[in-house]
């Protein structure tokens, strides 16, 4: 889908997210720390967000849809692979391109 | 005549002369009373040497001593045993009065117990489904799903602290680093299954799950959405290896401490926005154009704390398995062996707080 494609590939880190989503909040706030700021997208904020989120779908997330998390383009999953990424000392090293110098 | 008719009354209010004359009273098979067997024979006597002297004059000159001894002695064995069947039986009817009396004090108090059992089940059916107005409102099919956790959690606590045991034999036994091995994959696929029961119990009553009542006192102290907190999990293996670690271990330990307390506190965060925004929906302000109150606003924010609560779950078996991948066979099972003993302890610490003698209020 030419939105997911053009908002992951001009950023490095993106998540897709929903407004009322509590784990989305949480990924988000997990980056923040690791000192990565993604770029959060709110699909139930846009008014065509329905079809992000059968793209979504598409790609292999679970319904929800969301959080989905793009790492340099690439679908990287939810929370649950986020989390196991963290856990196994696999996510710094996919984020250090896009973590900031501070 | 006058006395016989009144010793016969008193007869039938025998019970109540029992109590109040401690002296037992001699009865002819008649039922009349008389105080003294030697009266009543006066009595009898006079009436035979009245209807003798009546009769013939010569026979008065008969001496009362002699009557007496030969006509009174088979007739005062009848009277002797004739009396104290009349007492046993009094004593029986006593004894059966009281049995009766103590039977119908049981059967009510038989009554009054099955009623408060009846209340306290009540009380904790409402309970176990949580101070919750809506739950007596709309009783859910979900309640058998938490009946079924309840059981299957107790047998799983079970099952857990032998499992613990048999690792903690193992260990100190001569079995090969193979047979540990079976062991702490036993010991890890049995907390996999916790999980999975836990995930059920999210779906069926999350906020059953999240009240952390099916634990005991001391591990609810500790509650962190729905279980242990996860780097609590660190806090207790850590310390018990730290000094057989080779450098290498440490470090990598040393960042999943990190990472854990990362996605702790990235949870415990989530679980703060969950709390705002449900907040914000059932207040629903008109200043932040909030509009009508809706309640399905409110509810779909609720939706959010049975996945919150399960990612917490996936968190603290992703953080156990980290652990282990880190460590040599038998600190895995030292490791899993502290951890089950960790847990066993809080729980008896439960028991032991809850059975404690009471102090005397002063």
């Amino acid at each position: 889908m030419e939105k997911i494609q053009a908002l992951t590939s001009e950023n490095g880190v993106v998540i897709f997210t929903k407004s009322t989503c509590c784990l989305c909040y949480a990924v988000t706030v997990l980056f923040q720390e690791l000192r990565v700021n993604p770029v959060a997208y709110e699909i139930d904020q846009d008014p065509e967000g329905w079809e992000i989120e059968k793209a979504l779908l598409k790609q292999g997330c679970s319904s929800p849809p969301v959080p989905a998390v793009f790492i340099g383009g690439k679908l990287v999953g939810s929370t649950n692979e986020v989390m196991s990424l963290h856990l196994s000392g696999s996510l710094i090293p996919l984020l250090k391109p896009y973590q900031s110098l501070s | 005549m006058n006395s016989s008719s009144t010793q016969y009354l008193n007869s039938k209010r025998m019970d109540v002369y029992d109590t109040m004359h401690p002296f037992s009273m001699w009865g002819d098979f008649k039922g009349n009373l008389y105080q003294d067997a030697a009266a009543t024979m006066i009595l009898e006597v006079d009436a035979k040497l009245d209807n003798q002297s009546e009769d013939t004059s010569h026979t008065t000159n008969i001496p009362f001593n002699q009557y007496d001894q030969e006509a009174t002695k088979p007739v005062n064995k009848v009277l002797r045993r004739l009396a104290q069947n009349r007492e046993a039986a009094r004593k029986s009817r006593l004894r059966k009065k009281a049995y009766v009396q103590q039977l119908e004090a049981s059967r009510l108090k038989l009554h009054h117990l099955e009623q408060e059992l009846e209340q306290t089940r009540a009380q904790c059916a409402l309970m176990s489904g949580g101070v919750n107005a809506s739950h007596l409102r709309f009783p859910k099919p979900a309640k058998s799903g938490i009946a079924a956790f309840e059981i299957e959690y107790e047998q799983w606590v079970e099952e857990q602290d032998k499992k613990t045991n048999a690792l903690k034999a193992a260990l100190h036994s001569s079995l090969s680093d193979e047979e540990i091995d079976k062991l702490i994959t036993d010991n890890m696929n049995h907390y996999a299954i916790l999980f999975n029961i836990k995930a059920a119990a999210a779906k069926a009553d999350v906020f059953y799950l999240i009240s952390g009542v099916w634990k005991t006192s001391t591990e609810r102290l500790f509650l962190w959405i729905g279980g242990f907190r996860p780097s609590d999990l660190l806090k207790v293996l850590v310390p018990q290896l730290q000094y057989n670690l080779l450098d290498q271990q440490s470090h990598d330990l040393y960042n999943l401490t990190q990472a854990c307390q990362q996605a702790e506190d990235s949870l415990s965060q989530g679980m703060e926005k969950l709390q705002q925004t449900l907040s914000e929906a059932v207040a629903c302000s008109q200043a932040l154009g909030g509009g009508r109150y809706e309640m399905h606003n409110a509810m779909e924010k609720l939706e959010e704390l049975v996945r919150l609560v399960i990612q917490a779950d996936f968190v603290r078996h992703e953080t156990l398995q980290q652990t282990l991948r880190y460590l040599t066979t038998r600190q895995s099972a030292q490791g899993l062996i502290s951890l089950g003993e960790y847990f066993q302890r809080l729980r008896d610490l439960s028991s032991a707080w809850a059975t404690r003698p009471c102090e005397p209020t002063a």
